[in-house]
This record gives structure tokens, C-alpha cells and sequence, in this order.
């Protein structure tokens, strides 16, 4: 059994399921030779050759255009956009064909294609490269947004998200690429795309989180655990469509609830979680939903970038408020 | 059957990888000061260049993308610039915008993690940086048609990479410049890298600057390590615009003597042997053996300058890591012209956490 980082959890479950699904492709920008940027592809191209494993021009509308034209086609693509950042051009193709192919087809033609790129702050990285806009795509029906958030997750999900006839947007945290080791079986099982994942059981509080935020948020838990405050942590991993059971499960126990995430609060995933709660679990509450996000401003560069996303202190902060409301 | 459409790109080089002339000068390359001017911005490119990776291997700057190599295609083109034009550059051309009158101290703050670096002298009305690849064709077109609407005798350039040429900004913007008659200059420069994909792989056209044929404006190719061809194509190319003869791709063959960026590692994908092969060609190494011949620049003039160069950059590093760190309150002031209550509250929140460096 392999001890891996979330960024080696990626490659092999590329490596797996290239090996066991002749239709699965992998390209983009420098992810054959150069193993990708983040080194998530690093040796593929070795070991399935370069008619599998292939570098493109520079044309992320390119990429994700040809993703689907080759998905519907008995392919399955899965395009890596180097970072969120520079995913906008790709948007185009993704909201107004990857979708929809389905649905405007009737099931005659579908998009089984998964793309993904490494999102969120924390790197130190230059301006563009720390954007957190999985809302965008989760706004679009027809398209799953997947967000693994351990070493584990991100293999079991990604399997799933290769596997599923849908297309799928693949969101890596890239702060969390190697914060932490897991061993991930390499055993190609896959993990459900329709179920949030209870990381810590509580009773308390329930604190609902995704991507890197997640780090903070378990962090936190364990601080508010010290006070004798009992937190639930999940991670919602599939964002769109959102596992509500899951969620209305655990508050319906602990009637409350905290959001975390990185991306700006405004118009972020948050909303539709505390929509959830406020529609189908309003008489489990004893307190207000708290959301805790990234601020409604541009992503700061570095200097700023650990003032801009909730840190353990600004969670603990919310969970309090949330206890004593 | 008759040939509707023929095409030829032309490619001008004055200088060759030893500083000699391959053929009648242009008239600025006999002007000493002039030609001492862009000589000492060369220089002072590269020394500002290895100062930020040093700051950057010690952790006083983020991640950066060297100009090493680029140092003729950036000055001869910014020299042939007015103060009015305006400029849209790509992340690497530090040169270009030291040039047009931008603080190092201030494009350090940049590379820094700073937003306030971007407010910077100079050209006031230049572009900042772009990071994300040829959208400033489009924001340089745009320019471009501000200009023609307004009847200024300016122009607006474009600056970007080999890479650039692929996306389909880069083709939007190039062809509303001919279908508009725009103001505008196209340079591409060309280093024969985007990260760790050779330019073959880009296209399979025998060169970029053919690119403008399809869009129906002038394109054509320089040696971009030839100080006097770029200068001399970039005054071609803005005098053409400023007097309305329309839009110019201009691409100027070079190379990317450096990684990427500071987070790269080219000997993954480039042999050691071409990079040394190219670094003979180096646009300084010919601009020296220039000088000497033409103007009797001498090995002591030479060590004089760089030292006086490196004086000055400290200078810009000191004013720079003597910068005090933005506050957390900064990422909200300038959202909106006003503020939005709601941000103004969140800026009350942001206030309360100190920010870890």
C-alpha cells in the first residue's frame, strides 16, 4: 500500500484507470513531458505513450472543445487546465456543450469527460492563480463539480469521476497537494459522487466544509474539542449536485451549522447549503446557519493571501457564535 | 487553376550573432548616445533580472518568470514607443516597462505578492502585467480603437509570447485590428518555449508572423536578439499605426535563456546543449562586440556600467523590502469606487485577524 499526497493520489488513479480503460486520455498544457506542473500526470506519458498522453497547444477553449468533441465520440478525455485561473476561456465549452450535450440530444450524444485543474490560494503564486470559483460551474445543470480534499478521496473520486457518463469538473486544492499522506489502497475502487463524507462524528455543532478549507476546518474541530465543544466535520466533496441528506442528517442531530470555504461568500456554495438548511431543516436549528468564506474581494496576492481565506481563528469564531446564539 | 491568394514573410536581421552588420544600418545605429541608452537598459535588465531570482531563492519575492535572453526585443521595441502609446504587456517584460519609466522597486512589490506595485510610474496609462496568455491583444485592440475614435496619433502594442499565438484571443484580437484598421502592433516574441512545449508543437505554420496574412495586416520576422532589427521594425510597425497604415504582427525570434518561471525546471524537457548554443547567440554578447567596434566601447566602460547598474538596482531592492506590508483592510478599497456597506463590513471582520506572513 502506498503512502501518498493528494497530488500522487491524482496520478494514480490516472495511472489506474488508464491502464484498465483503453478510452481514457489525458492532455493539456505540459502534462506529458513535463509530467504536468504540479507533477500530477509525472509519468504517464511513459507508461501509456504519447497518443494517450499528450501535450496541446496553448487554448484551454481548445481543450475543453476538443474534450468534447472526442467524449462524444467513445472517448473519455480528461483534460487538465493548469490552473482555475486560467479556466475562463474553457467556460464557453463547458457551460454551453459539455452540459447540455445530453439533454439537447435526448441521450443521443453524451460527455463522459472530466476536467480538472488545481484551484484555491496558498502557494505564494502570482496573480490568476489562486482563484476559488467552483460556484460558476456548480451553477450550471448538468455538470458534477467534485472537490476531494484528502489523499484518499481524491483517488476514490477521481476513479468515480472518470467512470461517470456525465462530464465532471475536477477540482484539486492545490495548497493541500502535499500537506499530508494517506495510504490509499491502489485497489481501483471508486468512491460515490452523490455522498458528502462525515471526516470527524460530533454532536455539537456541524461544520460543513470542502477543498483546502477543509484543513482549517479539522483543525479547528480538534482546537473546539480542547473547550469541549464536539464538532461534526464533512466535507461535501461532490458540491453540485449536493449530497442535502447528508447535511440535513447531521443537523437534524446536532441543530447547527457552520460553512466553510475558501471562494468569496457572495454568490459561493455556501449560500446553497444554508438554502438547505433554511428549506427542508429549519426545525432542526437551535442557531443560525454560519458562513465562513473568502472575503467578496479579488483574491489577494501573496502577501495577503492567508488574511483573505478563514483561518482556524475566524472558524472558531463562527462555531462560538454559532453555540451561543 | 488560378491562385486567388500568394503570401511571402520577410526576415530582417542587421546584426549577426557576433555584432557584425549584414547590411546598411538604419539611421539610429549611428547615434552614440541613443545607442549607449538602449545598451545601458539592456544591461540593466539583466542585472535587475538575476536580482530578482536571487530575491526570489531567498524567499524575498514570490514565484518569477525571467526576461533573461529577452533583453534586445524588449528595449528595441519600447525604445521605438512614444510616451503616448500604450503598452499591454505580458508577465515577462520587465525591460520594456522599466523602459517606460516603472519603478523596479515597484515591479518587485509585483513579483512580492503586492498589489500596490501594479499603481506604478511611468506610463500611467500602460496596461498592468497580464498573466493569463494574449488577452492583452484584445485589451491593446481596444486601445487601439480608443485612439482611432479619438483621432490621437498614438498607437497601442500588444506584447506577448510563442505560446500566446495558440489562443483564441490572440486571433480575435488580430483580426478586429484588420477588420477595424486599428492603431495597433502585435509583438510576439518569440523564445521558442510556452513552459515545456516547443513552438513546433504550437503550430505547424513555418512561421507566427504569417499569422497576420489570414486577417489580412502586415506581418513579418525580425531577429529579436538583434537590438537594431527590432528597433527598426518596431518604428516601422508604430509609425505605420500612428499614421493610420493599420495593424502590424511582428515576430521577433528568440530565446528563453531561463526556466519558465522560478517554479520550473526546463532540463525536464530541454537538452543543456541547445540552451548553451543559444545563449552564444545572446542579444547582449552581439550588442557588445557592437559597441566596441563601431562606438570603441571598452572592457573597462563595461565593468564601470554593470557596477553602476547594480548600484542602482540595489538601491530599487532596498526601497523595495523597505516598503511596509500592505494591511488586510488594502484588498478592499479598491473593489468598487464606493464601497458597498455589505464590504465595508467585511473589512470590520478582516480587521480583527492578523494576516500570517
Amino acid at each position: 500500500m502506498a503512502n501518498l499526497t493528494l497530488v500522487e493520489a491524482v496520478n494514480q488513479a490516472l495511472a489506474w484507470e488508464m491502464a484498465h480503460d483503453e478510452t481514457v486520455v489525458v492532455f493539456g498544457e505540459d502534462v506529458g513531458v513535463n509530467g504536468g506542473v504540479f507533477r500530477a500526470t509525472v509519468g504517464l506519458q511513459e507508461k501509456f505513450g504519447i497518443e494517450r498522453v499528450f501535450d496541446t497547444p496553448l487554448a484551454e477553449a481548445m481543450i475543453a472543445g476538443l474534450s468534447v468533441g472526442m467524449a462524444t465520440q467513445g472517448f473519455k478525455p480528461v483534460p487538465e487546465v493548469q490552473f482555475m485561473g486560467f479556466i475562463y476561456p474553457a467556460l464557453d465549452q463547458i457551460v454551453s456543450h459539455a452540459s447540455r450535450m445530453r439533454n439537447r440530444t435526448r441521450g443521443r450524444l453524451t460527455c463522459p469527460m472530466v476536467l480538472r485543474a488545481p484551484f484555491g490560494t496558498g502557494i505564494r503564486a502570482p496573480e490568476h492563480h489562486s482563484e476559488s470559483t467552483e460556484a460558476f460551474f456548480a451553477h450550471m445543470p448538468g455538470v458534477r463539480v467534485v472537490i476531494p480534499s484528502s489523499p484518499v478521496r481524491a483517488y476514490g473520486l477521481l476513479l468515480s469521476a472518470i467512470r461517470d457518463p456525465d462530464p465532471v469538473v475536477f477540482l484539486e486544492p492545490k495548497r493541500i497537494y502535499r500537506a499530508f499522506r494517506q495510504e490509499v489502497p491502489d485497489n481501483g475502487e471508486g468512491l460515490p459522487l452523490d455522498k458528502a463524507f462525515v471526516t470527524r462524528p460530533g454532536t455539537d455543532v456541524t461544520l460543513i466544509t470542502w477543498g483546502a478549507s477543509a484543513l482549517e476546518t479539522w483543525n479547528a474541530a480538534g482546537e473546539l474539542a480542547d473547550e469541549g465543544i464536539d464538532c461534526e466535520v464533512m466535507d461535501l466533496a461532490t458540491v453540485s449536485p449536493m449530497d442535502k441528506e447528508t447535511i440535513l442528517e447531521s443537523v437534524s442531530r446536532t441543530g447547527r451549522a457552520v460553512i466553510v470555504h475558501e471562494a468569496a461568500i457572495s454568490g459561493g456554495l455556501g449560500g446553497e447549503v444554508a438554502a438547505v438548511l433554511a428549506s427542508e431543516g429549519l426545525y432542526s436549528l437551535e442557531a443560525p446557519v454560519i458562513r465562513v468564506g473568502g472575503y467578496d474581494a479579488v483574491p489577494p496576492l501573496a502577501r495577503m493571501e492567508y488574511g483573505y481565506i478563514p483561518g482556524v481563528q475566524r472558524i472558531k469564531d463562527a462555531v462560538h457564535e454559532c453555540m451561543e446564539s | 487553376m488560378p491562385v486567388v491568394a500568394q503570401f511571402e514573410i520577410t526576415y530582417t536581421q542587421f546584426l549577426d550573432e557576433h555584432g557584425k552588420a549584414q547590411q546598411e544600418l538604419p539611421e539610429f545605429a549611428a547615434d552614440a548616445d541613443e545607442m549607449a541608452r538602449m545598451y545601458r537598459f539592456m544591461h540593466l535588465t539583466r542585472v535587475f533580472d538575476r536580482r530578482c531570482i536571487n530575491l526570489q531563492r531567498t524567499g524575498q519575492v514570490g514565484t518569477i518568470a525571467s526576461s533573461n535572453g529577452h533583453e534586445a526585443a524588449q528595449i528595441g521595441l519600447a525604445a521605438a514607443m512614444r510616451p503616448e502609446d500604450v503598452l499591454a504587456p505580458s508577465y515577462r517584460e520587465h525591460g520594456a516597462v522599466i523602459w517606460r519609466g516603472v519603478r523596479m522597486s515597484q515591479l518587485l512589490a509585483v513579483w512580492g505578492g503586492d498589489e500596490r506595485g501594479h499603481n506604478w510610474d511611468g506610463a500611467r496609462h500602460d496596461f498592468p502585467y497580464c498573466v493569463p496568455i494574449a488577452t492583452q491583444c484584445l485589451h491593446a485592440a481596444g486601445a487601439a480603437l480608443a485612439f482611432k475614435m479619438r483621432g490621437d496619433e498614438a498607437c497601442a502594442v500588444a506584447l506577448c509570447g510563442d505560446g500566446a499565438t495558440s489562443e483564441g484571443a490572440f486571433y480575435e484580437a488580430l483580426n478586429a485590428a484588420g477588420a477595424m484598421n486599428l492603431p495597433v502592433v502585435f509583438w510576439v516574441t518569440n523564445n521558442r518555449y510556452a513552459i515545456s512545449m516547443p513552438v513546433e508543437g504550437q503550430t505547424a505554420a513555418q512561421t507566427l508572423a504569417q499569422k497576420a496574412i489570414a486577417v489580412g495586416i502586415s506581418g513579418e520576422q525580425v531577429d529579436g536578439n538583434d537590438l537594431i532589427a527590432v528597433r527598426n521594425a518596431a518604428e516601422i510597425a508604430t509609425q505605420r499605426a500612428r499614421s493610420g497604415g493599420g495593424a502590424t504582427l511582428v515576430e521577433a525570434l528568440s530565446y528563453r535563456l531561463a526556466d519558465h518561471t522560478t517554479a520550473d525546471d526546463a532540463t525536464r524537457y530541454r537538452p543543456d546543449e541547445e540552451v548553451e548554443q543559444a545563449s552564444r547567440r545572446a542579444p547582449l554578447h552581439r550588442m557588445k562586440r557592437f559597441m566596441e567596434a563601431r562606438f570603441g566601447w571598452t572592457d573597462e566602460q563595461e565593468t564601470a556600467l554593470i557596477e553602476e547598474l547594480e548600484a542602482e538596482v540595489e538601491k530599487e531592492v532596498e526601497a523595495y523590502l523597505a516598503t511596509p506590508r500592505p494591511k488586510i483592510e488594502e484588498i478592499f478599497e479598491h473593489q468598487f469606487a464606493n464601497m458597498p456597506a455589505a464590504l465595508e463590513a467585511q473589512r470590520e471582520i478582516a480587521r480583527r485577524y492578523p494576516v500570517p506572513d
